[in-house]
């Protein structure tokens, strides 16, 4: 465990760790399985970009208080269903539920205020601000937001002094506490990422979404956001990530969904999902380990000898 | 040559109604551009709505100065809106593309024929600040210290000009340091993020355009008061760029950044005009004709400010951390 979640009394981590689990325990391995307590529904969202399909999802269920992760081959449309799911990008046709709460069509920032967060793939610190503003940034339901308002900060200042407390105490979970009054652009990538995990906090969410949390971060920064994407299941937040680095997937994920060509193709427990034939398929082409037949042998080996035929007496009439 | 002329005309500009009405120009365009990262390109037409929307109340429709004022301001309100619906939702550039587009449709009505008797055509509307010199509490006279020393109606514009220019500043600080001054930078960074975190992107940037062209406009009523009249090619592309230039001038992003950057961009103007023409007259330069000085002194001073963004690209007041955190 990491040194983060010691602040977390030990038999409540093994407890949400364990209810997770067995909530899954007796699931089927079929994509869009029912789940007992699904915080977030999905049905058959389908986008298209022309006449590329990306995502054609058919039902999906995301188990509240757990971790799962959302893999699959570079173009699966994880990214792009991300999108669809918290508003920065409208579906073609389909919809899903948050809490029970229909949420398709609903613009972006409503989505992250209903309590569904996401972090980018490509992290987005904002450069010029501060750690400390970064933070302040995400507390939600703030007077002094309004134009008016911001004028008189009698009106604001107590609400700002509250903000400023409960980010510093996350910047001191997350190991930022020294940086909190230089420039977000002046961090590592590694940071960023942290920073952006933190600032996602500050809006106090019930699903944390996030886009490759690992990505471009050095193997020791690793260990560290692995603690606290855990760590967010411990608080009673459900997590949903899309991720590359199947040791990581391993390592935390109560469940995995995996999707293929837009499609969600197969669900399972982390330990057994890569052995599922379906994902090998997807990752590595249905025929990867078939073996060819004599005669197919024989007919390459032919093709192969005829071209290099016709190349050597191409040379030799120059 | 007459070096006391240059110099004390140079010393004047440092507060004239040049230096005035484009520092609330450049305040508004400071709003959209240095802190929202807006880039609205047609300033000049809020700043031409409000002159003629105050111009044509009162001597088309012949009523009193305030109303004139309110119809201006409300004029700059409903362009920020009729402008923004469209654009703000889109990226960046394609505000810059509109808005100069709308300033340039805006400033030809203004002086097409069809229109003449409403607006005047290219000759604009003249009389109407009748209103404003009543309320003048300076009588007869000059007033001032030393070079400093304008005649009453000059004085009484001034007045107005620069409490305005400190209200816009008061303003334009209180905001940015509040909670909703950090959600425009934060939007001038990156949107996404900002519509991540839960807040409305589109009306806090509507906001902000709606500020930046008020006080915009509040440059126009000061030119059209301070000259008693409005034309419609005051209002060009050109009065944009200036704003810019002083905006970027001052420090982008500096609540004071673009009052000095006018300051400083007008007594430039004025110092090279001055030395040239002199110089002109007095034979030094034989090569130049006395109308040749107008478009030279704004190539020399072209040629500073290219100096100033490669030796300082920061501005006057600029945070040089913050440029090199841009150029990653």
């Amino acid at each position: 465990m990491h040194a983060d979640s010691t602040t977390n009394p030990v038999t409540a981590t093994t407890e949400r760790k364990a209810a997770a689990l067995a909530a899954f325990k007796d699931l089927a391995r079929d994509p869009g399985v029912p789940k007992p307590d699904p915080i977030l529904v999905v049905d058959k969202v389908v986008r298209r970009f022309g006449g590329l399909t990306a995502v054609e999802v058919e039902h999906v269920e995301i188990q509240r208080g757990s971790i799962t992760a959302l893999i699959g081959p570079n173009g699966a449309g994880k990214t792009t269903f991300f999108n669809q799911l918290t508003g920065f990008d409208t579906a073609d046709a389909g919809e899903w539920t948050f809490k029970g709460r229909p949420m398709n069509g609903v613009p972006a920032h409503k989505v992250a205020r209903a309590g569904m967060v996401r972090t980018f793939q490509l992290t987005k610190a904002l450069s010029r601000l501060t750690v400390m503003e970064n933070m302040r940034l995400g507390a939600q339901q703030q007077k002094g937001e309004s134009f008016f308002r911001a004028l008189l900060p009698n009106l604001w200042r107590g609400q700002e002094d509250e903000i400023t407390e409960r980010a510093e105490d996350l910047l001191t979970r997350f190991k930022l506490a020294a940086k909190r009054d230089d420039f977000a652009g002046a961090l590592s990538g590694g940071q960023r990422k942290l920073l952006e995990m933190a600032r996602a906090l500050m809006v106090q969410p019930e699903l944390v979404m996030l886009d490759e949390p690992m990505a471009g971060v050095n193997p020791a920064l690793t260990q560290s956001l692995l603690g606290h994407v855990k760590d967010l299941r411990e608080q009673g937040m459900t997590v949903l990530f899309v991720e590359h680095d199947m040791d990581m997937v391993r390592d935390i994920s109560d469940w995995v969904i995996v999707m293929a060509q837009g499609a969600v193709i197969a669900e399972g427990p982390p330990d057994t999902i890569m052995s599922d034939p379906r994902v090998i398929d997807a990752y590595l082409g249905a025929h990867h380990d078939a073996p060819l037949s004599e005669t197919e042998l024989q007919e390459q080996l032919h093709e192969a000898e005829a071209e290099l035929e016709a190349e050597i007496e191409e040379e030799t009439q120059k | 040559m007459d070096w006391v002329t240059i110099i004390s005309t140079t010393v004047k500009a440092a507060v004239g109604v040049e230096t005035v009405l484009y520092a609330l120009a450049a305040i508004g365009i400071n709003v959209h551009f240095g802190y929202t990262g807006l880039l609205n390109f047609g300033q000049a037409a809020f700043m031409a709505v409000a002159g003629y929307g105050l111009a044509v109340t009162v001597t088309v429709l012949g009523l009193p100065f305030w109303v004139g004022i309110g119809v201006g301001l409300l004029a700059a309100v409903l362009l920020a809106i009729i402008l923004g619906i469209p654009t703000l939702r889109l990226r960046a550039d394609y505000l810059a593309i509109v808005t100069i587009a709308a300033a340039e449709i805006i400033r030809l009505i203004f002086r097409s024929v069809a229109f003449k008797n409403v607006f005047g055509g290219s000759d604009g509307q003249r009389g109407f600040s009748d209103g404003f010199y009543a309320l003048n509490p300076f009588p007869e006279g000059d007033y001032g210290f030393g070079w400093f020393t304008f005649n009453n109606r000059v004085t009484w514009v001034l007045f107005v000009g620069w409490i305005l220019i400190a209200l816009s500043c008061l303003i334009v600080y209180l905001l940015m340091k509040s909670p909703w001054g950090r959600v425009l930078k934060a939007i001038r960074e990156d949107e996404d993020a900002v519509r991540a975190l839960g807040k409305n992107v589109f009306s806090y940037k509507m906001q902000s355009l709606i500020l930046g062209g008020v006080i915009g406009a509040l440059g126009g009523f000061i030119y059209g008061l301070a000259f008693a009249s409005v034309q419609p090619d005051i209002f060009g592309t050109e009065t944009t760029f200036f704003a810019y230039t002083i905006v970027i001038l001052g420090g982008a992003a500096r609540v004071l950044g673009p009052v000095v950057g006018s300051m400083i961009f007008w007594v430039l103007l004025v110092l090279v005009n001055g030395i040239l023409s002199g110089a002109v007259e007095a034979g030094y330069l034989p090569f130049m004709a006395p109308t040749q000085v107008g478009p030279v002194r704004f190539l020399l001073v072209g040629i500073g400010l290219i100096l100033l963004l490669v030796y300082r690209p920061q501005g006057i007041f600029g945070d040089k951390r913050e440029i090199a955190i841009d150029a990653r």
